[in-house]
């Protein structure tokens, strides 16, 4: 049976969907324990436990992973790969997640491959290139594969309250790892109470074209549940932070649904959302190359359509 | 620009020459290669040429003993994005070219880059973009961090260096927005947020046509063939097929009911 590493950046009450899609794919190749990149009281590691996980690593000093940027979390991750003799390790497709996979790529002498969306048994890689427009299968030739996996690539792992005893942390000593640059302060997210752009099921995106107004986009993603996305114009133009652009240089998505509105969707546009399920767009410009790929093209005013989207299912939901 | 205390910097700047993200890219059908006809500097790399200028002119620029080195490796073609760079302001540039180095993946080309840093020797700086516009896997900066036992300040929206040569940058992180210090020597690679690039200007254009590109080997970098390119990689392609290209959908014009029209899309799509 393989022996799968899951990195867990952030334990948190409950595990994230992002978590439990890491551990539910793990858990399907072999057996999943889990590197805890910061401290996890019996809470969240029951959460961990309920959804997979099997085993537990962590630092002696966790305090170190959250004082320095990444270079500690190389170290811890290669010390549980080393204790585990694991086959695999799976992070999240996240910059943390892909920074730490490299470095601990040169340290391990192996690989590493981003952007996965399967692995299967023998733990052949599948991944789009190219911004979406050819699919790869690679794997890794030498060493304990290294894979970050994409959000909303597979299904989660359902959190259940497993019952049984909560295996305990292994700790493992991060031992010199190297020069680091400090983290001298973390202003967090301003919690909008949306779900998580890169996890979300369904994101509304808006660009140019809601004119320094955000407000039918956010309301009908209230409506929906969804996360909001913007266009690199929109983020640019400052009408909403940089944290919510979608596309080459910005978060990558592939939610069951999204919708674009008032988003030409340039090739960097396309590029962070083309591998959604379905697609709706909405734009006053009937050439827009972005009704080029929507399920559902709008040519109308997203002022006027959106508010009623958002009431219509309201109503529906009563 | 006004001229500061400290001493002055040595930087590296690493450049790809990319295809162009405007254009339809291609894998090549034999052994899955990127067909690299049509390239250009990777966009996300003059972000990095423009922080590296910064960070020289804050201490004086070239006439204040600075020096910006653009370093890239690739075929013939790829020293276009090292002319790109001198023309943009970078004092010299080097080429890492070699037919071995053909397939390398992120691990090979990040040992390749390292040796030849090391080779050149003193920097206070190595410089990147956030990533490549090809593959995007954004690897190599943190791997160079590793090889070359650098602090690794990755992915910064703002950079500042004061002269007391302590870094102090922003990074928007999964946490939040993280302030980052360390001193010099470092790794540094820089968002689309950082600036705005300059354009090379007529002047920048014709000086660059002065300005030395020097040609490396890896048996110059003492580098042995079987450690780069396919054989030295750790990961390898299996198959590559092209996407099913998205289709059109039904396209309506709004006449009042297109929200109710959208809600109906989404109930028979089941997402409602």
């Amino acid at each position: 049976m393989l022996k799968i590493l899951v990195y867990i950046h952030a334990p948190a009450q409950t595990p994230t969907k992002g978590q439990r899609e890491l551990l539910a794919l793990a858990a399907s190749l072999g057996e999943a324990a889990v590197v805890l990149g910061d401290n996890a009281d019996d809470a969240a590691r029951a959460g961990l436990h309920g959804a997979g996980a099997t085993a537990f690593y962590g630092a002696v000093t966790p305090e170190q992973l959250r004082g320095e940027l990444i270079a500690p979390a190389v170290s811890l991750l290669v010390a549980a790969v080393r204790a585990a003799g694991a086959d695999a390790v799976l992070l999240p497709n996240t910059m943390e997640g892909r920074e730490i996979a490299a470095r601990a790529a040169v340290r391990l002498d192996s690989g590493v491959i981003t952007d996965a969306v399967a692995v299967d048994q023998e733990l052949n890689v599948t991944k789009s290139v190219l911004a979406g427009s050819y699919t790869v299968r690679a794997r890794i030739t030498r060493g304990p594969a290294l894979i970050t996996l994409k959000a909303n690539s597979v299904q989660p792992a359902e959190a259940q309250d497993s019952g049984a005893q909560v295996p305990p942390v292994q700790t493992l000593e991060l031992g010199e790892s190297g020069p680091a640059a400090r983290i001298t302060a973390t202003a967090p997210h301003i919690a909008s109470g949306r779900p998580e752009l890169s996890e979300a099921r369904f994101v509304v995106a808006g660009g140019r074209g809601v004119d320094g107004d955000f407000g039918p986009v956010e309301d009908l993603a209230d409506a929906l549940g969804a996360a909001v996305g913007a266009s690199r114009a929109a983020t640019d133009a400052g009408w909403i932070d940089h944290s919510a652009q979608v596309g080459q240089t910005g978060v990558t998505v592939s939610p069951q649904l999204y919708i674009s509105a008032g988003i030409s969707g340039a090739i960097q546009q396309k590029a962070g959302m083309q591998s959604a399920k379905y697609i709706v767009a909405i734009n006053k410009d009937p050439d827009a190359p972005i009704f080029e790929i929507a399920d559902l093209g709008i040519i109308g005013d997203l002022a006027s359509v959106l508010p009623q989207a958002a009431a219509e299912i309201r109503r529906r939901q009563g | 620009m006004s001229q500061k205390t400290g001493t002055p910097l040595n930087i590296l700047v690493l450049v790809k020459h990319v295809p162009d993200v405007q254009f339809e890219r291609h894998l090549l059908p034999n052994g899955h290669r990127l067909d690299r006809q049509d390239s250009v500097l990777s966009e996300l790399d003059e972000y990095a040429i423009e922080a590296a200028l910064a960070l020289a002119e804050s201490r004086g620029g070239e006439k204040g003993g600075n020096h910006v080195t653009a370093l890239t490796m690739g075929p013939a073609g790829a020293a276009n994005a090292v002319k790109k760079s001198l023309q943009m302001g970078a004092s010299a540039g080097v080429h890492i070219s070699d037919a071995a180095l053909e397939g390398s993946d992120a691990g090979a080309t990040s040992l390749v880059l390292a040796t030849a840093i090391k080779h050149l020797g003193g920097f206070d700086v190595v410089l990147t973009g956030m990533a490549s516009t090809d593959a995007e896997t954004s690897l190599v900066p943190a791997q160079l961090a590793e090889r070359l036992g650098l602090a690794q300040l990755t992915n910064l929206s703002a950079v500042e260096l004061d002269d007391a040569n302590i870094i102090t940058a922003t990074r928007m992180g999964e946490d939040g927005a993280q302030t980052l210090s360390a001193p010099l020597p470092v790794l540094i690679s820089v968002t689309d947020q950082a600036n705005e690039p300059r354009y090379p200007n007529f002047r920048g254009i014709l000086a660059a046509k002065k300005k030395k590109i020097t040609t490396l080997s890896l048996a110059e970098l003492g580098i042995e063939a079987s450690t780069v390119g396919t054989a030295g990689s750790g990961t390898r392609v299996l198959d590559a097929a092209p996407h099913e290209p998205r289709s059109a959908g039904e396209i309506i014009t709004d006449s009042g009911q297109a929200g109710l029209a959208l809600v109906d899309f989404l109930a028979d799509a089941k997402l409602i």
